[in-house]
Formats: structure tokens, sequence, C-alpha cells
């Protein structure tokens, strides 16, 4: 998994509640069997309209915010079926970081698993951090001292210690589990042994 | 004395396989389930690094979200989509190699996961069930703790056969009254996300309890747990009853024997201890509920089918008014609007939401005799080969297809429109499933939720109707 320490860019904000991962990628792009190439794919009713043309007025379309490595939402962003499709089109599209007021579970684990950090901030903070992306002005996200810099502020945030460790260092959590298979192994010893009810019986 | 638990927390202490220094847990994973959507990419993930899959035999591996619901004696030759084929195929593949089992298109087992896990026996109460998918919560009508998760923890578990989570908090919802004639269990969960809005149990697991729910049939729960994730819910449950065990027992893969004493020795106590605590609480009354309809692009978005469409002015919260502002549009509906005079022109019956033998009979049961109105498509689609049978055998198939329903192959279809069932630009369809989202079922689609019967009343008569009054 790739490492995140600290990361310096515009944002762009999509100013809206309960964004969900069937408007972030559409199903139609859920047939690949690969988690790579999403990125053009990102939000692609809002980016095309339905001859496959650039919708210039969208955020994501526009320059500078083409490039911008933040993103600034409402509310439980996320939200709906998890597809990881959202999170590896996000970030093969240059997104890096979200910023908003929540965020819908299974996005949320699948977003960390991939290394893009989501951030939970206020109502009142994502507003201004909204206010500030229109300026162009770079946002600066420092997880290592777990603040993000908006020009002469300097905001805290709160992020669970492993899901900053895990990111920092870029583990691999299929790998520090498998550190732990004596421990697996004894939980299947106790709880799967030959007559246990939870097998399934596949003899009949 | 120990403290007294929820349900929740008596199945989540059962599966604690350890403790990180962090406050993580791993907990042990009972039962997987596996589509050819979000796997792909997890297999290929086990290939790179060499590890194998710890526990094919709690594994069961089905294709439901590509496969077109025609045609299906072709088998994977009825997918005519060649990327849709591919990951299909590719499933087939990664099953095989990785020795799990495997239900193919053409068994009568086969169809929508969430349906066929119960149907199976492969779903049991106290254990811990997965799958790639958030519909997963469904299994939890068994008092199960089942949880949809992504493709990297489909990963993680076919690997380890664990997941690390953080304990979510307990949450009640307390269902009470007596439901009316054509009144589900769709309107009541309709009802209630209409209420606590579809962030209210995030990081939650959801209880559903009361005199109502006793009295649901295990279908009628599977369908309130199946939405707890519009609620944003990480789990729904209810805990197991009579009802429960008389669902499961002689199925396919349930515990026999002594097996089967043994288990249910072990989910008869499967209860909320009295005086359990709870992070959250909501409670319903349920005696003057009427059918529900959706009229926007968020599954908070319930009225009853006789109340008018709500106006954003009357909403104080800006960010919900420029919501339901941007919903209507895509709607093409107006403020102050009445969804009974709201014209319809496809309607779906099926989904892991409302695609079970029972809702099927409900939808029969209100269009027997009657036919679809002019220039309407109504499709069903049966959630799974063993339900389509069953239904073939009662002779709905029949009233269906008198009526001028389109009969299908179980799949999950226009639910979300990954195979050729799909909305067109600006079709509006009354539809059982379980999200109406902009595009979901079709760019441009315009999906209304509601009932099965609503669904079916709905497509004889043209447009929304009343289906608790005269039908």
């Amino acid at each position: 998994m790739i490492k995140f320490l600290e990361l310096e860019s515009i944002s762009a904000t999509i100013n809206e509640i309960n964004i969900d991962t069937d408007d972030i990628i559409p199903k139609q792009f859920l047939k690949t069997v690969h988690r790579t190439g999403l990125g053009k794919y990102l939000f692609y009713n809002r980016r095309y309209d339905k001859n496959n043309n650039k919708r210039a007025e969208f955020i994501l379309n526009k320059k500078p915010w083409d490039n911008a490595k933040i993103l600034i939402a409402g509310s439980n962003f996320g939200c709906g079926s998890s597809r990881e499709h959202a999170p590896w089109a996000l970030l093969d599209f240059g997104i890096k970081c979200i910023i908003a007021p929540s965020f819908a579970d299974i996005f949320y684990n699948n977003s960390i698993k991939n290394g893009l950090l989501l951030l939970t901030l206020s109502n009142k903070i994502v507003d201004i951090l909204s206010q500030h992306s229109l300026t162009q002005k770079l946002l600066k996200v420092s997880l290592l001292n777990k603040k993000v810099y908006c020009q002469d502020l300097c905001l805290d945030f709160n992020i669970s210690n492993d899901v900053r460790e895990r990111l920092i260092n870029g583990y691999d959590d299929i790998e520090l589990t498998l550190k732990e298979s004596n421990l697996i192994d004894s939980y299947e010893n106790k709880n799967y042994n030959k007559s246990s009810w939870k097998l399934v019986d596949r003899d009949t | 004395m120990e403290y007294p638990k929820t349900l929740f927390d008596k199945v989540w202490e059962d599966h604690l396989v350890a403790e990180l220094n962090s406050g993580q847990k791993i907990i042990y994973i009972d039962r997987h389930l596996v589509h050819e959507v979000t796997s792909p990419q997890a297999f290929e993930g086990l290939r790179k690094k060499n590890r194998k899959v710890r526990r094919p035999d709690l594994t069961l591996g089905v294709a439901d979200h590509n496969v077109p619901t025609t045609l299906r004696n072709l088998g994977i030759n009825s997918i005519k989509d060649k990327i849709a084929r591919i990951q299909v195929e590719t499933l087939e593949k990664n099953l095989e190699y990785f020795k799990i089992d495997y239900i193919p298109l053409t068994s009568l087992n086969q169809g929508i996961v969430h349906i066929i896990g119960p149907e199976l026996g492969f779903t049991l109460p106290g254990t811990t069930v997965v799958c790639g998918d958030s519909h997963t919560s469904t299994h939890g009508a068994f008092g199960a703790l089942a949880f949809g998760i992504g493709t990297s923890e489909v990963e993680h578990v076919l690997a380890t056969q664990t997941l690390l989570q953080y304990k979510p908090k307990n949450m009640k919802i307390e269902i009470n009254g007596e439901i009316g004639k054509n009144i589900t269990s769709k309107d009541i969960i309709l009802k209630i996300i209409s209420q606590i809005g579809t962030s209210a149990g995030t990081g939650h697991v959801i209880e559903f309890m009361g005199s109502t729910v006793n009295k649901m049939s295990i279908e009628e729960r599977m369908t309130i747990c199946n939405m707890s994730i519009e609620a944003g819910a990480k789990a729904g449950m209810v805990s197991p009853d009579i009802k429960t065990f008389e669902y499961l027992k002689h199925k396919k893969y349930s515990p026999k024997n002594k097996q089967w004493d043994k288990a249910l020795d072990k989910w008869t106590k499967l209860y909320t201890d009295k005086n359990a605590y709870f992070d959250k609480s909501y409670n319903l009354n349920v005696s003057d509920l009427k059918p529900m309809v959706t009229w926007g692009t968020s599954p908070e978005d319930g009225i009853c089918i006789n109340e008018v469409i709500p106006d954003p002015l009357s909403v104080r919260d800006k960010e919900k008014q420029k919501a339901i502002k941007k919903s209507l549009e895509y709607m093409g509906l107006l403020p102050g609007k009445k969804m009974l005079d709201v014209p319809i022109q496809k309607v779906f019956i099926g989904s892991c939401t409302n695609g079970r033998i029972e809702d099927l009979r409900v939808a029969s049961s209100v269009i027997k005799g009657k036919k679809v109105a002019k220039n309407l498509q109504a499709i069903v689609v049966p959630g799974s080969g063993v339900v389509k049978k069953m239904a073939e055998d009662e002779g709905l198939q029949e009233i269906f297809i008198d009526a001028g329903f389109e009969w299908r192959a179980p799949g999950c279809s226009m639910c979300l429109g990954m195979n050729p069932d799909q909305l067109e630009d600006g079709e509006r369809c009354a539809s059982t499933s379980n999200r109406n989202f902009e595009g979901r079922q079709g760019r441009g689609g315009r999906t209304h939720l509601v009932s099965p019967a609503t669904a079916a009343a709905s497509a004889i008569a043209g447009s929304f109707v009343d289906v608790s009054e005269g039908w």
C-alpha cells in the first residue's frame, strides 16, 4: 500500500450531502477485473453529458481544480454500495485525501485499506475549507502532526492511532493478521472441531 | 455477575480471536459469500502474494450481479456483454483454482447471493456472515452478524478467515402495532429510514425488536435487515426464534442430527438480555402506517403514498434544502404534487430486498385477473431458482404472465442495472429494490422505491396507487 505522510495541494469542493458510491463510480464500470484505470470514469455522470462530452461546469473538469488532490464534500460521503471501485477511481484520478463532516462505514474502511486518507471535521470547518478551495490556494494536510494547515489556520483532526500508523507505514493488513496465525489456529481448534454445528454440512 | 448483553454483543464476543494493542479486534468469519463483481481483484491479490484461501469450506460462490435474466438455459453463453462475461468466467476460474464451491448459472440453486445464503442454510444464527456487497445485512434476520465489505476485506477474509474491526455501537429499533392490509415490512423500513435518515445507523448495529417484528415471517425480517444499510448501519439483526429454526431445518447446508441439537442449544440463547444497554433507540408504531413511496434520490426521501411531495422551502437545513431541490429536478417532480397522480413506465419486482416467494405471493394476489396498463413494461425477477420454481409450482407465474408481466430468470437485474435490464433516460419506475440513487437503474432513470404490493398494483393502474384501499 502507498504511504501517506503529508500532502500539499489545492482542494476541490463538491458541496453536497449523501454523495453515494453509485455517483462516484457508476455500475457499468464495475465489470472490470482490475483495480487500475478507473480514474477516467470517476463521477462519470457529472463529468460527462449523455453524449460523452465533458461538462465544463463540473469542478473536477475545471482548471486548476482538475489537479486537486484534496476533495471537500458534505456529510455521509460514500454511502450506499460497498464497491471498492469508488476509492480506486478517486485515487486513480489523483484524489489522495477527502475532508467531510462524516463518511459511510464501508467506504471509510475501503479507502483506508487503499491509502486514501479520510478526515472527519466539523460542518463549520468544512464550510471554511470549502470557501478556501475557491481561492485556489494550497491546503496542507499532515498526518504526521495530525493537522490541516489552511492559510493562517492550523486545525487539529482526530484519527485512530492504528489507521494513522497503517497509512504512514503503508502496512499490509493481511500481512499483519497472518502474523497472528497461531491465534486464529487456536480459535478454530476451539470452535471448529469435527462435530461443530458451524461446519457447512455437505454430506447430505 | 456479568453485565447484560445485547444480541449483537453476544455474537461479537463469540467471534473474538484477538485484540490488538490499538484496540482493534481480529474477529472470526464463519461464512463468506463471493460473487463476480467484487472478488476478481481479491483473488488476483492472493495470487500475487502466493497466498491460499484459508477456509474454502466456509466460502461459497455464485454469479448474480451481471447475469442476464433471459435465455438462462444457455448458461454463461447468455451473457452477450463481453466484459461482463469475462468477469463471470474469472469468478468460475478463481473458484475452481482455490477449490471453492460454485453454484453455476444453470443450477436451480443459483440466485442473488443474499437470497440463496439463507435458502441453502449457509446462513445460520449466531454466525458471522460477510460478502463483498452492502446488502449482506439481509442475513441478520437470522440472528447472524452479517455485513458488507469491500474487495480488500474480501481478500483479507479469503486469506485469514478473519477481519480487523472496531466494535460498532448498539442501536435498538422497536416496532409495535398491527399493520393493515397490503402493508408490508418494506413499508415499515421505508418509513423508518424516512424518519431517522440515511446516516442514523453509521457505526451501529441495529437490532429490530417489538411485537411487529416477532410476528413477522423470516422473509419480512430479511427485508428490514436488508435495508439497514440504507439507514447507514453496519448491520441489522433480529433475535432468532422458533420461526427461524423451522425455516432452517432440513436446508441443504444446515446442521443435521446431533449437530442440529447442539446448534439449537446455542441459538436459543441468542437474545438481548433484560436491561442491556443501547447507545441509540428509536420506536415506531405501525398501526396507522400507509404504503410508502420515495419521491427523491435518497432512500430517506420516503412519504406515505397519499401525501404530497415536500417543498424544499419547508426545510430549514440549507444542505438538505439543496439536496431536495436537486432530487426533484432529477426526478421531474414538483413540490406539493401528489404521488398518486404520477404515471410510471416500468415496474420491477425483484432484488435481494423483495425477490422472495412471499413477495411474489403478495404481488400476484394484488394483480390476479387484472391487466398491466398500456405501454407499461413490468418485469418479475425471482430472487433465486428455488423461488422461481416454487412460484411456478404455486401457479404464480401464470398469474403474472396472464396480467402481462414478463417472467424472468434470477439475478440482481434492474436493482442496479449491471445486466441488460435498465431504465431508459427519463423513464419512471416503481421498483421493489433498495436504492433510488441518480442513475442507479440506468442513466436518467427515475426510481421510486415501493413494496411488492404497491409495485404490482401500480403496474395495473399505470400510476402510483394506494394498495391499502380497495385492492
